[in-house]
């Protein structure tokens, strides 16, 4: 693989594992939120 | 089914929270998020020129040192909040270590995964175990080994306590692995932001370069705000099966129902 193929490849890498991560946070805290009773869902 | 009128003819208020870990702070933080990021590939990627040493690799270090400098302030505010927690022993510094403890981690991968693929440029290996990769790779399973502890099953407070004291032990090896570069002979470049290589950047290469330190930054908050209150709302959904599990049991017994303070 070229030097630019590793350049884009930490990109790529960097972007689609990070958003991944953040994308199954915010589908996880919808999840719960529907689990969890109105009155306790207030952020501390 | 509506909610029946009370004796003055209003509906009762109902009790309503929010339907994700959203909020107007996180939404304005992720609208930050994501220009900083638009913003960090075209100066990365585009604007900044080659460097005379590093040549086109430079712009790894735009998602290297990034990623390197969050997964640091993540485990700071993992070893911060460990300490609270053992003076106020309270579920908020116990959640917010967990939660930063989880991102440092994700980052910290990220950081030795994008190293790897500069190495392969410039050393033409993936993997050296040099000072500043082995103790990388220490540092990286000290805090698996705190989300392992996490995950072992126990008393809440229990586990908050192992947890905060693996917080306060693991954050030692920060400065190791960062001065790993001047105390030992190795392959890695020397310090790189307030390092050796910041006062040969210039122009739109520092302008990457903080950019996308800023962006990362940003990032951080916003991922520690939603997984803070992820943490948080476990707890609750562990609370209410709780105390379901507890009315069960006693409607089984036959005995009247007591409420259980949340």
């Amino acid at each position: 693989m070229s030097t630019t193929g590793y350049i884009v490849l930490s990109w790529v890498a960097t972007f689609a594992i990070g958003g991944g991560y953040a994308l199954s946070i915010v589908l996880r805290g919808r999840k719960l939120s529907r689990a969890v009773p109105p009155e306790r869902r207030r952020w501390m | 089914m509506s909610t029946p009128p009370n004796r003055s003819g209003h509906a009762p208020p109902v009790a309503s929270g929010p339907e994700s870990t959203s909020s107007t702070g996180t939404r304005v933080l992720g609208a930050a998020a994501l220009v900083g990021l638009a913003l960090s590939v075209v100066y990365g990627l585009f604007v900044s020129p080659p460097d005379a040493q590093l040549g086109e690799t430079i712009r790894m270090i735009y998602t290297h040192v990034p990623t390197v400098s969050v997964a640091y302030v993540a485990f700071v505010v993992t070893a911060v909040s460990s300490a609270m927690y053992l003076w106020k022993r309270t579920e908020f510094w116990d959640l917010l270590g967990a939660s930063s403890a989880e991102i440092g981690v994700v980052f910290f991968v990220l950081t030795i995964l994008n190293g790897a693929l500069w190495g392969k440029t410039t050393w033409g290996v993936f993997w050296r175990w040099e000072p500043r990769l082995t103790t990388s790779a220490v540092l990286l399973l000290m805090y698996i080994g705190y989300l392992a502890v996490r995950a072992v099953p126990a008393d809440t407070r229990v586990r908050a306590t192992r947890c905060a004291i693996v917080g306060l032990v693991a954050v030692v090896n920060i400065p190791i692995v960062h001065k790993a570069v001047d105390w030992w002979r190795g392959l890695h470049q020397g310090r790189t932001v307030l390092g050796t290589i910041d006062p040969e950047m210039g122009g739109n290469q520092l302008v990457a370069m903080y950019l996308s330190l800023a962006t990362g930054l940003v990032v951080f908050v916003w991922m520690l705000l939603h997984r803070f209150r992820v943490a948080y709302l476990v707890e609750r959904a562990a609370d209410a099966g709780l105390e379901e599990a507890l009315a069960e049991r006693r409607a089984e017994r036959g005995t009247p129902s007591v409420e259980v303070a949340p």
